[in-house]
């Protein structure tokens, strides 16, 4: 049996048995540290779902995917990818079923051609989501692009809410979160945390989406506030970051960065060129005549 | 270097042909335990003497042969506690202290008299040594770890093969080793495999979907008669499947 075939037959027993339900996996779709996900046909409603297949059999992951699953079903948001289903294969494997997304993950998103201007509307589409949830005292505690979908038609979903912190709910789970994203007091002490630890989480991914773009400041001062190391001196809330973004959209002042004069002028400048230009263009146009009906 | 060599089978003609399973019945209670564990790991033991310990083919039958009777003989299994390590481990740490004793004997512990003489096929092993070589960037461990997952899985479709040919599904079979076990064949459609057996679509789908089920089941039985509890199977299961690689 050469290495080749015994890979592949490691794929096959990783399948899912699904011989006896009402789902049918077509093919794979993604793996990650949790499980794997299919895209599946539900025969009994006659559309296409994700199926996600924890890796584990602990009670553990599936006490996870249950939480996530309670946790979802208080989330009704068109920015949040609801769960339809939950339960165990017949081979002891947890699984839960969720609307197919059909669209590429933001990281994957990031590499591709896309104006910074898109980019932060995205951006502040993302924050809608989260803040909804923390209105309802639910943080995310694992958001990195690899979390968020982006759709075909431009939409943003946050996926994998299998170790937010519910308001008011016993800690059970130790380690909750990835380091790159994750806020200094998150890391101390995921139990400790609030919203402001999203907000930090935010402003990774804002870092890493105009990473590529040699940034303006007023925008890397937006990423700094959003990841101080204190949660004092940060955004209070996702959407105080969102609109700090959606001011940068609109050519105003940024709360985030205290502008000089020259800073001020060069933004007046950003924003009003083509009027400028047409001021100035006029101008030139006038002195010339008048010049030239003196002469 | 692996040298020298003599062919294979020419040498091994000379032992009786007894079959191992009778000796691990004889040794008493949780015969099937060591007879899984055997079929396991006697190839991943002859292959790891052939590139750990540089034996020649013949050198490395004895050993594999010696080491494994005297496994059997001296309770060897009962020696392993599944919380201190993985049973892997623990063989790989006795076989190389097997080795270092058989050293210092001048070679007398290969095959002790009268032990008996299992019988195995070590013309296939070395046909997959020269087949698949260690890859220089993988550690023994990991080679030692990936032969074990190799001959499970061998292992399983031999069962699954003798389940379906005592069934009347050989043509079950058939189709799950066109397809999951020819490599050259992953690529194929089931409209493809449908025409090539002069079946209809539905019936590869279906009967592709049972065989890799029970292929799956014989699998997984395998390490359960290999694994003392649950918490031992689970994490052999994981180890298997690359989980936790």
């Amino acid at each position: 049996m050469t290495d080749k075939t015994v890979a592949h037959l490691r794929e096959v027993i990783r399948e899912p048995e699904l011989a006896h339900g009402r789902y049918r996996a077509l093919d794979q779709i993604g793996r990650g540290g949790m499980g794997t996900v299919y895209r599946a046909e539900d025969a009994e409603l006659d559309r296409e779902v994700a199926l996600k297949v924890l890796k584990a059999e602990s009670e553990m992951a599936v006490e996870r995917m249950r939480r996530e699953a309670r946790i979802l079903a208080r989330l009704e948001h068109p920015g949040i990818v609801p769960i339809h289903d939950v339960g165990i294969l017949d081979d002891g494997r947890a699984f839960y079923v969720m609307k197919l997304v059909r669209g590429q993950r933001l990281d994957r998103y990031q590499a591709g051609a896309h104006s910074m201007t898109d980019r932060l509307r995205l951006f502040a589409r993302l924050c809608e989501p989260i803040g909804f949830a923390h209105a309802r005292g639910i943080v995310h505690r694992d958001l990195k692009p690899e979390n968020v979908m982006v759709g075909e038609f431009g939409e943003v979903l946050v996926l994998d809410w299998g170790v937010a912190k519910v308001a008011g709910e016993a800690e059970t789970i130790a380690v909750a979160g990835t380091r790159a994203y994750m806020a200094p007091e998150q890391a101390a002490d995921p139990g400790c945390v609030d919203a402001r630890a999203d907000v930090y989480a935010l402003g990774k991914i804002l870092r890493f989406l105009i990473e590529a773009d040699g940034a303006p400041k007023p925008l890397l001062a937006i990423c700094a506030q959003a990841t101080a190391e204190k949660p004092g001196n940060r955004y209070q809330s996702a959407l105080e970051l969102s609109r700090d973004v959606e001011r940068f959209l609109d050519g105003l002042a940024v709360d985030a960065y205290p502008e000089t004069l020259a800073d001020r002028a060069y933004r007046f400048y950003a924003k009003y060129k083509l009027l400028i230009a047409l001021i100035v263009a006029y101008l030139v146009m006038r002195g010339v005549i008048i010049l030239w009906t003196r002469h | 270097m692996i040298d020298p060599d003599t062919s294979i089978g020419g040498v091994e003609a000379r032992f009786p042909q007894t079959h191992w399973s009778q000796i691990v019945q004889a040794a008493g209670a949780n015969s099937a335990a060591r007879e899984a564990l055997i079929i396991a790991y006697w190839k991943p033991i002859y292959k790891y003497l052939r590139i750990q310990w540089k034996c020649s083919n013949d050198d490395a039958k004895d050993f594999t042969q010696g080491f494994l009777a005297r496994a059997l003989e001296q309770d060897f299994f009962t020696g392993y506690d599944p919380a201190k390590a993985r049973f892997r481990t623990y063989l790989r740490a006795s076989l190389d202290h097997f080795m270092t004793n058989a050293g210092k004997a001048g070679g007398r512990l290969k095959r002790s008299s009268g032990a008996p003489v299992l019988s195995l096929d070590y013309s296939a092993a070395e046909n997959e040594l020269s087949a698949d070589p260690p890859d220089p960037a993988e550690s023994i461990e990991e080679y030692f770890q990936a032969e074990w997952v190799r001959q499970v899985f061998a292992v399983a479709v031999e069962e699954l093969q003798r389940d379906y040919a005592a069934r009347g599904r050989e043509t079950r079979f058939a189709i799950f080793a066109r397809y999951d076990l020819d490599e050259d064949s992953h690529q194929l459609t089931y409209d493809q495999l449908a025409a090539e057996f002069a079946i209809p679509a539905a019936n590869v789908t279906n009967w592709l979907a049972a065989a890799r089920r029970d292929f799956r089941r014989c699998v997984l039985e395998q390490v359960r008669r290999m694994t003392a509890d649950e918490r031992e199977f689970r994490n052999e299961v994981r180890a298997l499947l690359g989980i936790d690689a």
